[in-house]
Formats: structure tokens, C-alpha cells, sequence
């Protein structure tokens, strides 16, 4: 087939051609896996709406990541017909594009969240937060009461800088009012236009109702209900979508 | 592949193969001991498989999008165009029945059976993904979140009215139409001292005849009647318009004991539902109406 001199014996007793034969085959797999990334800007839709995460929300991902979250909820609608029906439109690269980490997941004990903002108000959250059972009696998932606690959020100036450095649009304003942008979303009496020029469309919340303070509770909630609503698919046509 | 060609490529170079006298196979030149290794070539069958596989592959690049800057292959595949082409089949096979379900009035469809069951069964699904979560499997409410198959509705138990809470919500923050109100925070905001909250309170459970200190509950009327009458109405049989409920039965959405009553004539409270309408398809929210009322506690439309 290849003729006599490039068979198994003569290439496994010659060490030159083994090395220079085994170093192209790695090659192809590794360039199988480097190759696409180059094409990665190709596959990120121009949608609108997309935005960085509030100081609140991203304070609220901090804790679903300490928490593991992802460890029993994907953050990926895949796109299959049951999957639109029951959790809404596939996601996107764009809905992910300022994650780090992506909390895409790969295991479904609980149901997929990309979508689960809005669906269920925020007292809902807090209750079933607090104890699952108190809302779906037959949930297994565990009870995160101890989450009504304040949240640490002296640092989080710093953590946005950090995430700027990973490509997330913040501005200089937006780190520097991290602080105040904050506590504007998690106090809904106070007066919120500056946070609003900075976030748009991000809503003032307070889940817990207890004005007095900013709790861990506070912030995970912000997070879960934003999660899935920044694009607008109205406005989205599926040819827009279909990825080249 | 011939036994001739297997020998050639696995023979040792410049060495006439050893042959085993047995089994007539070739040896690969291993000796141990006077113990040689047989070469015995790869079974037939696993070899075509093997190089079947590899022909599927080439052909399986070009047919589907496997290639990066290559466009989508040779079938025009992508998993998002054939989830959108599976979602527009499944959608075109329900049209006729999801049509006559936008154009049917919820009471015309409880009148047609075929509507009926058809609504009953899609409700049910979309029930069991959208609602059961706060009202419960079957229903049944969970504290905070209302029973939607007893007699008590906050905002309206005809089919009319469920429909337009399924739309709209309660309290949704992104609906401009959604039902709203707002119980006060009557000693938080200093509205009420502790005291007389403590009566009203009193008074509240002795329209139930449950009052645990009658003269508080006599001194609470003058209180219900100047702060919460408008709302809950003079004998607290309450105002739908306002989705204030009845305080005179034993239907209690938080709880009906004096500390739950006393923390919500304090701090309020406020339920709030999504709105469904950007969500559902209208059919989906019709078919959600005739399953709640299939649940047994929807009203006539006259009510």
C-alpha cells in the first residue's frame, strides 16, 4: 500500500522517522482544537442588548460560583425543540461572552438556569433559597438559608478592574462607582439614575425586603434574575443567528 | 487485506520472515527462550470496519459543517437551522388546532370538547413547566403563592380575569398593564402605632370569631374602618379590583394566626407574578386558562 520501506517494522526501528511521524499526528489533534478558536469571533452574534453585569450581580455570580452552583445547574439551552420548549430560546455565544468563568455546566441534577430570570418573583427566590421545600416539595436541592447574610462587598471596585483586564468592557466610571452602583440597585427607595446611565435596562431590587441591609441573598438573586433577559428576541431574526 | 501484503508490512526488513510450522503465520522476529510471537494478521471483518469508519469520516467533513472557515458543508447543516426547521414542523402540525384556540373565546372552548381536551392536555404541560413551581403540581398554592383550585380568587375567578392575570402578572416589573396595588407598611411607615396595629389585629381574627381579646378587637373597629375598610371593604370581604382578600373566611394566603396578621399590618405585603404574555404564545396562555379552570375553582363570567 505504501510501498516496503514505510511499513510498521521499519518505522517502529527507526527513531528519527518514529519522532517525526508521531509529531505530526499530535500536530493535527492539537490543531483540530487550536484551529476553531481563530474563527471564535465569527461565531459571537451581534445581538444587542448584551451588557457587562451590575457590581450587584456580579457580586450575586461570585456566590453561585462559590457555591457550586454549576455543579447541579447547566447555564446552556441547547438547540433542540424540547429544550425551546421548556426553557425558552437556545442560548447564545453573545449571552456568554462577558462570563468568567462561563457557568455553562454539564450536568442537569437541577434544571438549566439561562433562562430563569424573570420567571419567578424575587420573594419566590428567597424562599426557595431558604428552603427549597417550602415552594416544591419534592425538590432535593439543598437549603441555602445561611445566605442571609451581609454581603462582602468592599473589593468589589477591584474585582470588576480584574474582570476588565479579561476583556470586559468595564470603564473607568463604572469601576470607580462600583461601590455606590451597587448599593444604588440593591436600595430601591434611593435615587438611581447615575447606576441606570451606567446599566441601562438593570433593575433596583431589594429580595429580601430587608432594607437595612445588603445580604449574599440580595446579590445571588439580582444575578439569577437577570440571567437570560438582556437580549430582546423579538428583535432578533433566525437568520441573524445562524452561526457560518 | 492479502495475507501477503499483512507479511510484507509487519515482516522485520532485511530478514526472510520466520514462518510457524503450525499455524503457517509469520512470526514477528520476537524470541524468547525458543518461544516465538505469531504475527496472526487482524481479523477480516474488524479491518473493513476499521477502514469504513475512516471513509465515513472523510465523507461525514465534507457533508456536515466539521471544518473551520468552510462554510457549512455539503447539506447546508447547522443544529440551530434544524432545531428552528423541527420547532416550525412541530408548530405547523398544532396550527389548526392552536388557530381555532387564539379565535375561541375561553368559554366557547369549555363549550367544544374536542377544544376542550386539547386545551385541558396542552395546559397541563405547560402548567407543570411554567407554573407549578410557586402554585404547586397540582395547584394546590404553597404559602405566599395562591391555591388556584379553591372558591377564593384575589383579582378575579372568571376566565377572563385568570387569563388576564396569566398575561400580565401581579406586580410584574416589565409589564406596563400588570394588576397592581400596594398593601401599606402601616407601623413601619408609621402610619398605625404598635398598639393599634395590636387591635386591628384583634379585630381582623374576630371577623372570623377567633378575636383573643375582645376589647381590643372592639377598640381594632374604629381602626379597620378608618385604614383598611377601603380596601378590604367595611366586613373585610375584600375588593377584587384592588386584589385585596376577604379577611372574613379561612382562606389565609400567609397564614391566618395574629403574628403572621400583625407582621403584614406592619411591614405589608405584596406578591408579586410574572407577566406571561412575552413569553407564551397566546394559544399556550388559552390553554393555561381552560387547565385552571379544569382544576375545579374558576367562576362564571357573570361574577
Amino acid at each position: 500500500m505504501f510501498g516496503i520501506k514505510f511499513n510498521h517494522g521499519h518505522i517502529e526501528r527507526n527513531l528519527i522517522l518514529l519522532g517525526v511521524l508521531t509529531l505530526i499526528t499530535v500536530s493535527i489533534g492539537g490543531l483540530v482544537q487550536v484551529i476553531p478558536l481563530f474563527a471564535v469571533e465569527s461565531t459571537i452574534e451581534r445581538v444587542g442588548g448584551i451588557r457587562p453585569y451590575t457590581p450587584l450581580e456580579q457580586a450575586g455570580r461570585d456566590i453561585y460560583v462559590r457555591e457550586g452552583c454549576y455543579t447541579c445547574h447547566s447555564q446552556m439551552v441547547r438547540p433542540f425543540r424540547d429544550e425551546r420548549e421548556r426553557y425558552g430560546h437556545y442560548s447564545l455565544a453573545a449571552e456568554s461572552m462577558f462570563d468568567h468563568p462561563f457557568q455553562w455546566g454539564s450536568k442537569r441534577t437541577g434544571p438549566d438556569l439561562a433562562r430563569v430570570g424573570g420567571r419567578y418573583s424575587d420573594d419566590w427566590h428567597v424562599l426557595h433559597l431558604r428552603n427549597p421545600r417550602h415552594v416544591v416539595p419534592e425538590s432535593i436541592m439543598p437549603a441555602y438559608a445561611f445566605l442571609d447574610r451581609p454581603l462582602n462587598y468592599g473589593d468589589i471596585g477591584q474585582r470588576l478592574a480584574t474582570l476588565r483586564m479579561a476583556g470586559v468592557p468595564y470603564t473607568d466610571e463604572m469601576v470607580a462607582n462600583a461601590r455606590a452602583d451597587l448599593e444604588a440597585q440593591a436600595r430601591p427607595a434611593e435615587d438611581a439614575s447615575a447606576f441606570a446611565a451606567r446599566y441601562g435596562r438593570a433593575r433596583q431590587m431589594d429580595p429580601d425586603g430587608d432594607a437595612k441591609a445588603i445580604t449574599e441573598m440580595d446579590a445571588l438573586v439580582a444575578y439569577l434574575q437577570m440571567l437570560g433577559t438582556l437580549v430582546d428576541f423579538s428583535e432578533v431574526t433566525p437568520e441573524r443567528l445562524r452561526q457560518q | 487485506m492479502p495475507d501477503a501484503m499483512h507479511d510484507a508490512l509487519h515482516a522485520a526488513p532485511h530478514a526472510t520472515p520466520h514462518r510457524d510450522e503450525h499455524t503457517g503465520t509469520t512470526t514477528t522476529g520476537h524470541e524468547w527462550d525458543g518461544i516465538r510471537e505469531l504475527n496472526t494478521p487482524l481479523p477480516r471483518w474488524w479491518l473493513y470496519t476499521f477502514y469504513a469508519c475512516i471513509a465515513f469520516a472523510a465523507l461525514w467533513v465534507v457533508l456536515y459543517p466539521a471544518l473551520p472557515f468552510t462554510g457549512t458543508g455539503l447539506l447546508g447543516y447547522t443544529a440551530r437551522g434544524a432545531a428552528d426547521a423541527d420547532r416550525a414542523a412541530q408548530a405547523t402540525a398544532a396550527e389548526p388546532m392552536l388557530a381555532r384556540l387564539r379565535a375561541a373565546s375561553p368559554d366557547e372552548i369549555l363549550a367544544d370538547a374536542d377544544l376542550r381536551g386539547y386545551a385541558v392536555a396542552g395546559g397541563r404541560v405547560a402548567f407543570a413547566n411554567t407554573c407549578a413551581g410557586c402554585h404547586g403540581a397540582g395547584g394546590q398554592g404553597n404559602p405566599g403563592f395562591p391555591n388556584l383550585a379553591d372558591d377564593e380568587w384575589l383579582w378575579g375567578g372568571s376566565l377572563a380575569a385568570v387569563e388576564r392575570t396569566i398575561r400580565h402578572g401581579i406586580r410584574a416589573p416589565d409589564d406596563e398593564e400588570t394588576r397592581t396595588s400596594m398593601m401599606p407598611r402601616f407601623v413601619a411607615d408609621g402610619l398605625l402605632t404598635s398598639a393599634q396595629a395590636n387591635d386591628v389585629a384583634e379585630h381582623v381574627l374576630s371577623l372570623t370569631d377567633r378575636a383573643t381579646d375582645k376589647a381590643a378587637a372592639g377598640r381594632g373597629a374604629a381602626v379597620f374602618a378608618e385604614n383598611c375598610a377601603s380596601c378590604h371593604g367595611e366586613r373585610g370581604e375584600g375588593n377584587r379590583e384592588m386584589g385585596a382578600p376577604r379577611l372574613s373566611d379561612q382562606v389565609w394566603l400567609y397564614g391566618g394566626d395574629k403574628a403572621t396578621i400583625l407582621r403584614i399590618v406592619s411591614y405589608g405585603r405584596g406578591g408579586a407574578m410574572p407577566a406571561w404574555e412575552r413569553r407564551l404564545d397566546p394559544a399556550t396562555i388559552r390553554m393555561l386558562t381552560v387547565y385552571v379552570q379544569s382544576l375545579g375553582g374558576t367562576e362564571p363570567a357573570a361574577q
